[in-house]
Formats: structure tokens, C-alpha cells, sequence
């Protein structure tokens, strides 16, 4: 099966007052139809950037992206000019954001909003735009859909807002589903509902999702491949079980050790008393980068090699790769 | 031995106020009757939603807002009912980290300054003195004593929940409230302030009350949990407990929400439908049964008391 989304390349930068910013480099991936593929890290790592890259919403200036493509389908979102771009946003690519009361806009109904967006994509009437609204909100489970589309965001909580989004986002059915920390804000119980409406509708429409996450336990229930990022840049990628059984990257393993779980009372794993194991320092400043692997002063196998060159990307195991001098 | 915290039937109502009079047409009961007790030296989490009362119960505790009634008592003495003079000394018995390091601590003063400060308040006026207390604070939650000169933007945001911890620990208090003190933190730091947090307890003897969302985090540090929904508290019990065999349905199905980071898991269990109710207009009965698979009549109408299933395991459900 030929991949729905192919980026490879992606690099982009941010010219600030402070020298330049590279805060997607050389990042590569690929994800199948109706398959979920993961980008982890921690604040600054590079992967909302990343995320909005694919969608081209980089403001310019001060960021630019300088090589790489982007294709869906074999058609490279690099290439084409802003107002084809314009037109693949929805019904190509589509994205989720985080807060949703920010990407949803405060003086248009949901109704509106949602139909809106159909109209640009497709030949539709109003009318026609309208049904579509609530016949989309129904399929994210948003009770009486009728009543809910001609609400205003502040009307609604955050899991509806956020099952609102989707429905805007999937209204054109798009190939690919770009969605930023989409659980992050809501609490635990209606994140396990959003996750599970993502999960279904994915399946229904054969959606390629890239998922932008920080929560690893939101990765292991999602996620079919995990790509890690430190600092900019892949450190790790593999399927979702190599990620978690055989982490190769010291990152990634000490990441891993380091999250507390629900269920070591039970004596599942650890001792209640037991220390979490800790990753020592702080993620570097993306422009103040260390020489070398970007995370050799955290890293407790870091030897010369590693605070002079900066590794390459390579598979370590079948379909396992890594960039780490040490494994 | 008594308690050291000892909460009684802590109740917290906001008034909603409405129209050009500002009359009252409502109010927000955001803690509706809790009890609940810390000993020297343990860890009491609390856990719940967003709006189930959490933080106020947090906040109520120190008198940092006004109880609507109910005591709460502090080695014995109640602070309840004490004027703002009579409560200042106890202060010094009892401190808050809050979630958001950025917010909380002022941009403009230095952090040795914000460290010193409750040193000031509370009459250490000589400076020399402050100052080697500060350095000494300092060393204790791992920071360098040349950062004290350092303002709160040149922290990270682990450094600046350090920075809070010591503003807390400096009067010497025997009882922290903190409130989400992790959540704002990348999870490579998280650890390393969980541990902070709990070194210092094992060498001071502080007693916490952990408020969290964090189910995960909340199991790691606590010796007892309280789970709360709505204002109330549904289940109270030792953490092997709470986590092994939760009785009330709502503990469950927050159990069965939380992701685990471990691909080979299915799922078992069932997710809970809909989202936490209004607390202006709670549902009657208990507040959980429009969400609750097990619901029955009786959970519509009347309100389940909190009661002891087991020695030491309370649970407020009819149905148990």
C-alpha cells in the first residue's frame, strides 16, 4: 500500500533577533490510509512547528521553511501556489488544534462555521452546506445537532468544542488529519471519549492521522508508528510496540522510566516508594544548541564522539531506527 | 496520635449575582460538605475533573478564601474561626505551591528576594541571617546559590516550581497545599520535582495535600486518596486500595480513562459517556447517576452519604 502522506526533508527555521532558529530539521515520515502515526516530545522539541508546516501555516516572516516536501497522493504541498494550497487546506489536509476555543471563531455559530468551510470546498447551497453541518455534528455524537449548530462556541464545553472542531476538520473528508495535542486541554474522562471518536471516525473515512502528542499513554492507545523528537530533530521512529518494549534512543528510555503509572499500587512494575528515575538538566534552548548530538549534556553514555558530531539517523533493528552513537 | 490536618464538613459557596442590584439568584457550591484528615509526615491526594472543587478546597484549607462553614483544624487549633491578626502566626505552619511557575512567582523581584520574603514577613529582619537561610533553601531544592540574583524569567520551568518549593519551605511549615505543582512541567522534569517533593518530606516530616489531575502522579506520591466530583467527596482510602479495587463507579471509570503507556494493554473496561455537570445546577440525588452505568432509582433522587465499606475505605454510593 502506497502511503497517503510522504514528508521528507522538512526543514524549518525562524529568523530572530537572536540568529537563527532551526526548529525542524530534516524530519521524515509517512503514514498509510486509515493509519495513526505519533510525534512525541517535550515543549520545544519541534513538533507543533512540524505540524504546522504540513499545513504550510508557518507566518513568513519570521519563519520560512527552506527544503523538504510535503506530498498527499504524489502531490507535493511545497510546490503548488497559496491559493491551490488554500483549496487542498480541508479537503486534502486538516488540522485540530489544542484549544479550541481559539480556533473556533467566537461570533459565528457552529452551524455557520462548519457549513461555511463546505461551501468554499464544494459546490453545495446553503442548505445543502447547512445539512452537511449537522449531519457532521451528529457524526461526532454531539446530542441534538440540530440545536447545537446554531450555538456559539462559549455555549458549549471543551469536549464539545473539541468534537465540534473535528466536525469541521473532517466535514470535506480529507486524506490526512493533522491534530495537535487535540486531548490536552480536556479532562481525563472526555479524552477518552475524543480519542475514541477520533479512533472510529478514522476508520469510517480511512483518514491518515498525525498525532502531535506529549502524553506517551495517549501514543501507546493511538498510535500505529511513534516518531520521537528532540531539539528539532528525529531521534527515534519505529512501530508503536518497538517504541515502548525496545526504546533505543537514551531519550526515549529515559522518558519512558521516568513517567509515573496508574497501577503500580497494585505491584504492577515498581515499588510504591521507589524513586522515578529522572532525565537530569533541562531541554536546550533552540538556538543555543549543544555541539554535537543535541542531547549528549543530558545523556548519561555521552562520550566524545557525541558533544562533536551529531549522529545520523539510521535503522539499528529491522524498521527500528535511531540517532545514537551508542546503540 | 491526632491528625495534623483535620478537616470537618468544609463547605465553599460562591454566590452567582445577577442584574443592576447584584442580587444573588444562585450559588456555586464548589465544596459541599468534605471531611478529611492528614497525619505528620503523610501525603493525601486529591483527585477529580476540572470544576469538581479541587482547587478551592486547596485554597479553603489555608483561609487563603473565606470557608462558607465548616473547621478546619491545624495541629489542633482551629482556623476557622480566627480573625486575619490571630491567623497570621499559624501561616507559618502552613504553605501552597501552585501549578503555574510562571505566574506565580512576581517578574521583577529577584528570586533569592522572593525566597527571603516570608523570612521578612515573618520577622527575620537581619540580613545576613535571611540571606544564609536563602543560600541554605536554596542548596536544599537543588539549585545554585549564584542563581539567587537571578530574576524568574532566566529560570526554567522546573528551576521556577524549585524557586516556589523553597518560598515554601522557608518558614519551616509542617503542611504544604500543592496544587497541580507538575502538571505545567515537561515529563522529563516532572520527575525530578516529584522526587524533590518527596525527599523533602521524608527529611522534614511535611505532610501534603496533593491536588492533582494526574492519576498516575497522584498514586506515585500519595500514601491516602480522596476523589472528588462536584464538590464532594465519592471515595476516600489508602492509595493500594483506591487503585486495586475501586469501589464508587465514577473512581472506576477515571481509572479506565486514563491512557497507559503500554501498547499491549486492551481495554477492558467501560469509558463513561458525557461531561461533568454544571455546578451551578448539579443534578439531584447523587450528581454522578446521569453518567453512571449502575444508576438506579434511588440514585436520582436521594444523595448517597459518604460511609465506610471497609475499615478505612469510604465510599458515598448506594449501591456498595
Amino acid at each position: 500500500m502506497a502511503p497517503v502522506l510522504e514528508v521528507s526533508g522538512l526543514t524549518t527555521v525562524f529568523h530572530t533577533r537572536r540568529g537563527l532558529v532551526r526548529a525542524v530539521q530534516d524530519v521524515s515520515f509517512s503514514v498509510n490510509a486509515g493509519e495513526t502515526l505519533a510525534i512525541v516530545g517535550e515543549s520545544g522539541c519541534g513538533k507543533t512547528i512540524t505540524a504546522l508546516s504540513l499545513m504550510r501555516l508557518i507566518p513568513r516572516p519570521p519563519g520560512e521553511i527552506t527544503a523538504g516536501s510535503v506530498k498527499i497522493g504524489g502531490r507535493d504541498l511545497m510546490q503548488v501556489d497559496e491559493a491551490t494550497m488554500r483549496k487542498m487546506r480541508g479537503s486534502e489536509i486538516a488540522m485540530i488544534f489544542q484549544e479550541p476555543m481559539t480556533a473556533l471563531n467566537p461570533l459565528l455559530t457552529i452551524g455557520r462555521q462548519i457549513s461555511e468551510m463546505v461551501m468554499m470546498h464544494e459546490n453545495l447551497s446553503r442548505r445543502a452546506a447547512r445539512d452537511r453541518a449537522v449531519e457532521m455534528l451528529q457524526h461526532v455524537r454531539i446530542p441534538e445537532p440540530e440545536r447545537r449548530a446554531r450555538e456559539y462556541p462559549h455555549q458549549m464545553s471543551g469536549g464539545m468544542r473539541q468534537r465540534a472542531m473535528i466536525a469541521m476538520a473532517l466535514a470535506c473528508k480529507p486524506k490526512v488529519l493533522v491534530a495537535d495535542e487535540p486531548t490536552t486541554a480536556l479532562d481525563v474522562t472526555i479524552q477518552a471519549q475524543i480519542l475514541d471518536l477520533i479512533g472510529d471516525l478514522q476508520r469510517e473515512f480511512g483518514t491518515a492521522v498525525v498525532l502531535i502528542t506529549h502524553d506517551l499513554g495517549v501514543v501507546a492507545e493511538t498510535a500505529k508508528r511513534v516518531v520521537v523528537m528532540y531539539a528539532g530533530r528525529k531521534v527515534e521512529e519505529a512501530p508503536v510496540a518497538d517504541i515502548f518494549n525496545g526504546p533505543l534512543h537514551p531519550y526515549m528510555r529515559g522518558l519512558l522510566a521516568s513517567i509515573p503509572r496508574v497501577g503500580s499500587a497494585r505491584g504492577l512494575n515498581v515499588s510504591p516508594d521507589e524513586r522515578l528515575q529522572e532525565i537530569p538538566g533541562i531541554v536546550p534552548p533552540l538556538n543555543e544548541l549543544p555541539i554535537g548530538c543535541a542531547f549528549n549534556p543530558r545523556c548519561l553514555q555521552s562520550d566524545d564522539r557525541c558533544r562533536a558530531t551529531i549522529p545520523p539517523f539510521e535503522p539499528k533493528q529491522p524498521d527500528h531506527f535511531a540517532a545514537c552513537f551508542q546503540v | 496520635m491526632a491528625p495534623l490536618i483535620e478537616v470537618t464538613d468544609l463547605k465553599k459557596h460562591f454566590p452567582i449575582r445577577k442584574g443592576l442590584l447584584r442580587r444573588v439568584v444562585g450559588n456555586v457550591h464548589a465544596v459541599d460538605g468534605i471531611s478529611f484528615s492528614i497525619n505528620q509526615g503523610e501525603t493525601l491526594g486529591l483527585v477529580g475533573e476540572s470544576g469538581c472543587g479541587k482547587t478551592t478546597v486547596g485554597r479553603t484549607v489555608l483561609r487563603l478564601i473565606e470557608p462558607t462553614s465548616g473547621s478546619v483544624k491545624v495541629d489542633g487549633d482551629d482556623i476557622a474561626g480566627l480573625s486575619k491578626a490571630e491567623l497570621r502566626p499559624l501561616r507559618k505552619r502552613m504553605q501552597i505551591v501552585f501549578q503555574d511557575p510562571f505566574s506565580s512567582l512576581n517578574p521583577r523581584i529577584r528570586a533569592g528576594d522572593i525566597v527571603g520574603e516570608p523570612l521578612l514577613v515573618h520577622g527575620v529582619s537581619s540580613k545576613q541571617e535571611r540571606h544564609a537561610r536563602v543560600e541554605q533553601l536554596f542548596a536544599r531544592v537543588g539549585l545554585r546559590p549564584q542563581q539567587m540574583n537571578n530574576y524568574p524569567h532566566q529560570f526554567s520551568g522546573g528551576q521556577r516550581q524549585r524557586v516556589s518549593i523553597a518560598r515554601a519551605l522557608a518558614l519551616d511549615p509542617g503542611f504544604i497545599v500543592a496544587d497541580e505543582p507538575v502538571s505545567a512541567l515537561d515529563v522529563s522534569i516532572q520527575a525530578q520535582v516529584i522526587n524533590l517533593l518527596m525527599d523533602l518530606q521524608r527529611d522534614m516530616k511535611l505532610s501534603y495535600l496533593f491536588i492533582s489531575h494526574n492519576l498516575a502522579v497522584v498514586e506515585h506520591i500519595s500514601h491516602r486518596v480522596a476523589v472528588m466530583y462536584l464538590g464532594r467527596i465519592v471515595e476516600y482510602t489508602d492509595k493500594t486500595t483506591l487503585f486495586a479495587r475501586p469501589q464508587h463507579p465514577y473512581t472506576e471509570a477515571l481509572l479506565a480513562a486514563v491512557p497507559l503507556p503500554d501498547p499491549g494493554l486492551k481495554r477492558t473496561t467501560h469509558r463513561v459517556d458525557g461531561d461533568v455537570p454544571s455546578p451551578i445546577r448539579p443534578p439531584p440525588g447523587c450528581h454522578f447517576h446521569p453518567r453512571c452505568r449502575y444508576a438506579e432509582a434511588r440514585c436520582r433522587v436521594e444523595a448517597p452519604a459518604l460511609r465506610e465499606i471497609a475499615p478505612g475505605h469510604q465510599v458515598a454510593c448506594h449501591l456498595r
